[in-house]
């Protein structure tokens, strides 16, 4: 157990291409840390180099007050869950977990004891002397898990562990890596491109875009103030709408009505010019299930024709158009991708911005149909479009 | 995949084509081997009376005097020597090929294929010259080193491929798990490459085992002489019978421990050893 930190750590490839630009991050002893964002944001390329599998071009890495840059994989006493586990076929699973260590010369007797106990652990206890080809997914994982954890090691590293497991098990195996890690109470890095995984998991999610940090957070800090137009967009399902604005005669001018400034905390609103607004679908409601008092105190009601409704017996989304020129910026554009596959946003029209909202299940709005919708505006994140910054 | 009554029977006749052009000769020395001398002209494909005779001359007057004992050993050993030095050689250098980056990786592997593309009789005459001026002809060592120039390319060939489909991924995890290069290579590498090991091992052998070219030309006596140049040596009877009955016996003897290598290794490349290794 040990923190581990990481001083302007940055990754150039032989090609010239910058994965990781001066990456900066404290992991205190014991401490549950997430690196979340797309693919190619430089997430596995920083864990490769905390590992020791990938060479860092400049800055420093410190595991438990040591330097470690120069050290090799093999003595950083360091383990590490590969995305496809990576278990040696030919060995049994005693074997794969014993591996460690019968290398570093533990004697026979005490490797059993460990493996045993790991075993039970996770629950691999009569598939020890099977071979890795005959087990099943779920459980190849926990013996890519166990292979880490017989070693009591300094600090475990999963890169993206779950991403080949389906659906239902990647749930059961995320509270099964939490309960694991808050019972062994190593320092963990946790690689993901899942913003679910994140939040669920870590103390603490460390958003990368274009291996740039962007912001650290506890998962409620990156949800309720995201530093930039990125993380608001990355973090939350489904994600945050967002919508062109204009600031003129102290009020913000949204496509769906003017918000009076002061109902938003914190701001620091320039008196003129264009921002981005951002939503979050759970800040609309329907306008006729909102109290009269909360309407009277904040917020906007406007009408709008529903698209669609997807009722999830807890929640219900509506998906509705409001004409806009759309919000351009290139930290949204690298989320296109993800928010399509989320969103399945197809009938996207030109001049259309196509908004969610999640709503009461009581709600009776219905497909097709206009309705009147009331949007929480204290809860409005305000955004400079040229920098993403958050105002 | 169906396949309809027509097309199987076609597969059929072209299979058994096949298997009778290659064995029909086969079986025709098999029968030659095992007539006695006086019926071996006789045309008839099964002998009219079985004899041991040819293989008993083979080995008539023991170590001393058979003229078929020692290049028989002569050939297992120089087979068997050449084949470790060439897979421990070839195993490193496929290796390297196939996990690192290095100037004159490509011109290497040319280099290699090239060489394995070389006619052996150019360089016979040269060969002979120099083995001769330097002291190794009709040695051991005088064989073994040609057949390591020509086989070790073949060996680094197949190995580089097998290698090459070890997921990277494992060595990196013998890696964080402790190993040093090393160790990743025998415990982890090495034994999930055996099959191409041992293909890049039966290749070799039957290489050093079939060779006539150099055992004819660097060789001058038994002390060194390999099967297949010591059968032109054979002697008839007399000087006018043709020793056809035990070079046909010898032809026999001589493909049996080709048979054996391959049966034994065979059963080592089971292909999907690494089934289960990633998730794929």
């Amino acid at each position: 157990m040990s923190e581990i930190v990481l001083d302007e750590v940055t990754k150039v490839f032989d090609d010239g291409y910058e994965a990781v630009k001066d990456l900066s991050l404290d992991i205190a002893d014991g401490e549950f840390v997430i690196l979340v964002g797309p693919s190619g944001c430089g997430k596995s390329t920083a864990l490769r180099m905390i590992a020791g599998l990938e060479d860092i071009s400049s800055g420093e890495l410190k595991i438990g007050d040591e330097v470690v840059n120069d050290r090799s994989p093999k003595d950083r006493d360091i383990a590490m869950v590969f995305q496809n586990y990576a278990l040696y076929p030919h060995m049994t699973v005693r074997e794969n977990m014993g591996f460690a260590l019968s290398l570093a010369g533990v004697d026979k007797a005490e490797i059993d004891q460990k493996v045993e106990e790991a075993a039970e652990k996770l629950d691999l206890v009569q598939h020890l002397d099977r071979k890795p080809a005959n087990l099943s997914g779920g459980q190849r994982q926990r013996v890519a898990m166990g292979r880490a954890i017989v070693r009591d090691p300094k600090a475990f590293l999963m890169d993206e562990p779950l991403s080949n497991l389906d659906a239902k098990l990647r749930v059961q195996m995320r509270t099964e890596v939490a309960r694991l890690q808050s019972d062994l109470g190593t320092t963990m890095i946790y690689v993901t491109h899942d913003q679910t995984e994140a939040m669920t998991l870590g103390d603490r999610v460390a958003v990368m875009r274009a291996g740039v940090l962007q912001q650290v957070g506890s998962p409620e800090e990156l949800y309720s103030s995201p530093r930039n137009l990125f993380v608001a967009g990355f973090i939350g399902s489904p994600a945050m709408n967002f919508m062109p604005a204009e600031v003129s005669d102290g009020k913000i001018h949204l496509p769906i009505g003017a918000v009076d400034p002061a109902q938003i905390d914190g701001l620091d609103l320039p008196s003129q010019g264009k921002v981005v607004a951002g939503i979050r679908p759970e800040s609309f409601e329907d306008a006729a299930i909102v109290p009269d008092e909360t309407k009277n105190e904040r917020g906007v009601i406007f009408e709008a024709d529903i698209d669609l409704v997807e009722s999830l017996g807890s929640d219900l989304y509506a998906y509705f158009h409001i004409a806009s020129e759309g919000v351009q910026s290139e930290q949204l554009a690298d989320l296109v991708g993800e928010r399509l596959a989320e969103t399945g946003a197809a009938g996207r029209r030109e001049g259309e911005e196509q908004i969610v909202a999640r709503l009461e299940p009581t709600s009776k709005v219905r497909r097709r149909q206009r309705a009147e919708l009331w949007a929480d505006t204290a809860k409005l994140h305000l955004f400079d479009p040229e920098s993403g910054a958050r105002i | 995949m169906k396949v309809g009554a027509r097309e199987y029977s076609l597969w059929t006749i072209a299979i058994a084509i096949v298997l009778i052009f290659a064995l029909v000769p086969v079986l025709w020395l098999l029968s030659i081997s095992l007539k006695p001398p006086s019926e071996i002209t006789d045309g008839r494909i099964i002998p009219a009376h079985f004899s041991l005779e040819n293989y008993k001359s083979l080995f008539e007057g023991g170590w001393s005097d058979s003229p078929f004992l020692h290049p028989l050993v002569n050939s297992i050993v120089i087979a068997l020597i050449t084949t470790a030095v060439a897979i421990i050689l070839a195993s490193f250098t496929a290796y390297a090929i196939a996990r690192l980056e290095f100037p004159g990786k490509r011109a290497i592997l040319a280099g290699a294929l090239a060489i394995a593309m070389f006619p052996p009789i150019s360089t016979v005459g040269p060969l002979f010259d120099m083995w001769r001026a330097i002291g190794i002809y009709d040695t051991y060592l005088g064989l073994i080193i040609p057949y390591l120039t020509f086989s070790l390319p073949l060996a680094v060939y197949v190995l580089v491929a097998f290698f090459r489909e070890i997921p990277w991924d494992l060595e990196q995890a013998a890696q964080v798990d402790g190993a040093t290069p090393w160790q990743a290579f025998r415990k982890v590498i090495l034994p999930l490459a055996a099959p191409g090991v041992f293909t890049a091992a039966i290749l070799v052998f039957i290489f050093c085992w079939n060779d006539f070219v150099y055992a004819i030309s660097l060789t001058s006596s038994d002390d060194s002489r390999t099967v297949p140049a010591a059968l032109a040596f054979f002697t008839g009877e007399s000087t006018f019978t043709e020793p056809t009955g035990s070079i046909a016996a010898a032809a026999i003897v001589v493909t049996i421990p080709i048979i054996v290598f391959v049966l034994i290794f065979q059963r080592r490349i089971v292909s999907g050893l690494t089934a289960g290794a990633v998730k794929g």
